[in-house]
């Protein structure tokens, strides 16, 4: 560990890996509550477009991503607060614009080939800078101060969006502010585990959790916890091993979901066993 | 077919209230299919009222319609006076949605659910009060669920679930509780345990609209009957008087307004309306 910390590119890619692995699960546990658990990957391909849309124009790739992916967030939230289309058909079909978008913008632009995009899509956390990390730092504490001040109504709405407009909360600004923030978090997260992978990060953490917990509160901070352990884990075997460091990151969170899928059940079982008894 | 007796009850109020709900001409379309057709309603603060009628005749719509969450095709309607877009005393309502089940993807703990209640008396920037945390345990209290605070709602039973949205409800302290089927798969002793509840809150001047299709014991409280039939008020009036219902022990009456009208309840109440409390009931 110490001679990682020695190399300045490692320094970096560990201060993003603790970022987005902070951020990511934070989002995703909205998300999931509000079963929209395939809203990253949606926003994700749309994000590619964004990507692309970068080297097409010759501008960084990162804000294009984020314009776009946060434009992409907004469609998707309106057709679903429409409800002409549910939600998971709304995004399908981005899934596919998004994609099919990305990859033909990638052969408009001259000499562009589908092989530069491959670091987005996989990420290439060992190429980040120091500029990127200041970046990502301050994208990944806005999400963090969003949810922390509109934590609370946020909960109220994934749970039940009715309920929540009787209550008076703004429904509509909570449901775009809740996408645009997911979208900022596939964009920060992009570098280190890459748009395909990103939403595997939002939702594998909560899943993992979810096995161990029975508040909204506690699986949260316990997703955190595992979103950090994922990603630090993923990039110092990476590291050593010399392997892709997103499909390592995401890999690591499924075991850690299969470790506490068969604790999570022991626990329940020990627990009926002693009320039983 | 009797035409319909609407608002005789109203004019009986002896304190002239403000009005919780006002719809004029209230007129829904879903979809290319029109669910309400022109329904005037006004409820009166402290007023008791249940909404009947058959499956799909449009009482959640209605609900759902005065509290401003669908828009109109037609009409208007008003919360205490003011559009649903220009109201903002939100805490004075409390919404019980009629719901099979509670809770999204993530657990959540009976606690928080209920404790979710409290929004609309909370800002945005301050930290859960002890207030709120006082509210949050005396509706648990009320609703019986004290002892299943930390559980995940998931695992509680359909029943169990209804009660924690009552409770939510209660911890919000509101004016008027708009109970959507609340008693929907309550068991008895709950349901004398929720019209005790209401009960005191009737006493304390809130004002109930509710959707049932069995008052049960919740029937000594209605003081108004308001009967939807495909869309529109086919009867509006004093409550129907199931036999027996007032006979029952510890159910004291509570009518805040207009003596009860006694023997002569069923004036009023058309025969096309007991007709299809009766066909819903069947169902
Ligand atoms: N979102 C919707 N889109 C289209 N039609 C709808 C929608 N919601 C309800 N409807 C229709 O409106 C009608 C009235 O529905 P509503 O839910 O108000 O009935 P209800 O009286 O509450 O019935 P129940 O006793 O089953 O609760 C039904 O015929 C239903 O098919
Ligand atoms: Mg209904």
């Amino acid at each position: 560990m110490i001679e990682l910390l020695s190399l300045d590119f490692m320094r970096y890619a560990l201060a993003a890996a603790v970022l987005v692995g902070l951020t990511a699960p934070a989002v995703g546990t909205f998300i999931v509550q509000r079963r929209l658990a395939l809203l990253g990957d949606g926003i994700g391909h749309v994000a590619l477009t964004g990507v692309a849309l970068g080297f097409l124009t010759g501008t960084a790739p990162v804000l294009t991503a984020v314009v776009v992916a946060a434009l992409g967030a907004v469609a998707i939230e309106l057709v679903r607060a429409r409800g002409r289309t549910s939600g998971d058909v709304a995004l399908a079909l981005l899934f596919y614009g998004g994609l099919a978008g990305g990859v033909m913008l990638i052969y408009l632009t001259p000499g562009g080939s589908t092989a530069s995009l491959n670091s987005y899509l996989f990420g290439a956390i060992t190429s980040v800078n120091g500029q990127d990390v200041w970046v990502i730092a301050v994208l990944a504490v806005l999400v963090l101060a969003v949810l922390a001040v509109f934590g609370r109504e946020l909960f109220v709405l994934c749970q039940d969006e009715e309920v929540a407009r009787s209550a008076g909360l703004p429904t509509r600004f909570l449901g775009l502010l809740i996408a645009v923030v997911a979208a900022v978090t596939v964009v920060v997260a992009m570098r280190v585990v890459g748009l395909l992978l990103v939403s595997a990060l939002m939702v594998v953490p909560v899943a993992t959790s979810q096995q161990l917990t029975r508040s909204f509160r506690a699986t949260m901070a316990l997703a955190m916890l595992f979103g950090v352990l994922a990603t630090v884990g993923g990039l110092t075997s990476s590291f050593y091993l010399d392997v892709p460091s997103g499909a390592a990151i995401v890999l690591l969170a499924l075991a850690g979901f299969a470790v506490a899928l068969a604790v999570g059940r022991f626990v329940r079982r020990s627990r009926t066993r002693e009320s039983i008894s | 077919m009797t035409a319909p007796v609407a608002h005789d009850l109203g004019k009986a109020v002896t304190v002239p209230a403000t009005t919780a709900f006002r719809m004029t001409a209230g007129r829904i379309s879903l979809d290319g299919r029109e669910i309400l057709r022109g329904v005037d309603l006004a409820i009166e603060e402290g007023e008791v009222v249940a909404v009947l009628g058959a499956n799909g005749s449009g009482k959640s719509t209605l609900i759902r319609a005065l509290l401003g969450l669908i828009p109109l095709s037609g009409g208007a309607t008003e919360l205490y006076g003011a559009a649903p877009a220009r109201f903002r005393q939100w805490w004075r309502i409390g919404y019980v949605p009629q719901r099979l089940s509670v809770g999204g993807g993530v657990p959540a703990t009976v606690r928080e659910i209920v404790s979710s209640g409290r929004i609309s008396r909370q800002s945005r920037f301050r930290l859960t009060s002890a207030a709120d945390k006082a509210a949050v345990t005396r509706a648990l209290h009320e609703v019986g669920l004290s002892d299943r605070a930390g559980d995940p709602v998931q695992a509680l039973s359909g029943g169990q679930q209804q009660r924690v949205l009552i409770a939510r409800a209660l911890a919000g302290e509101p004016d008027v509780f708009v109970l959507d089927e609340p008693t929907a798969g309550v068991d008895a002793a709950s349901q004398r345990h929720l019209a005790d509840t209401l009960a005191g809150l009737i006493q304390g001047g809130r004002t109930v609209l509710l959707v049932a299709h069995e008052l049960g014991p919740l029937e000594p409280l209605i003081t108004r009957a308001v009967v939807l039939k495909e869309g529109c008020v086919v009867h509006d009036g004093p409550p129907p008087q199931a036999v027996g219902a007032h006979a029952l022990p510890g159910h004291d009456h509570v009518h805040p307004h207009a003596p009860h009208p006694g023997a002569g309840a069923l004036s009023g109440w058309s025969d096309a309306a007991i007709g299809s409390r009766a066909e819903n009931l069947d169902l």
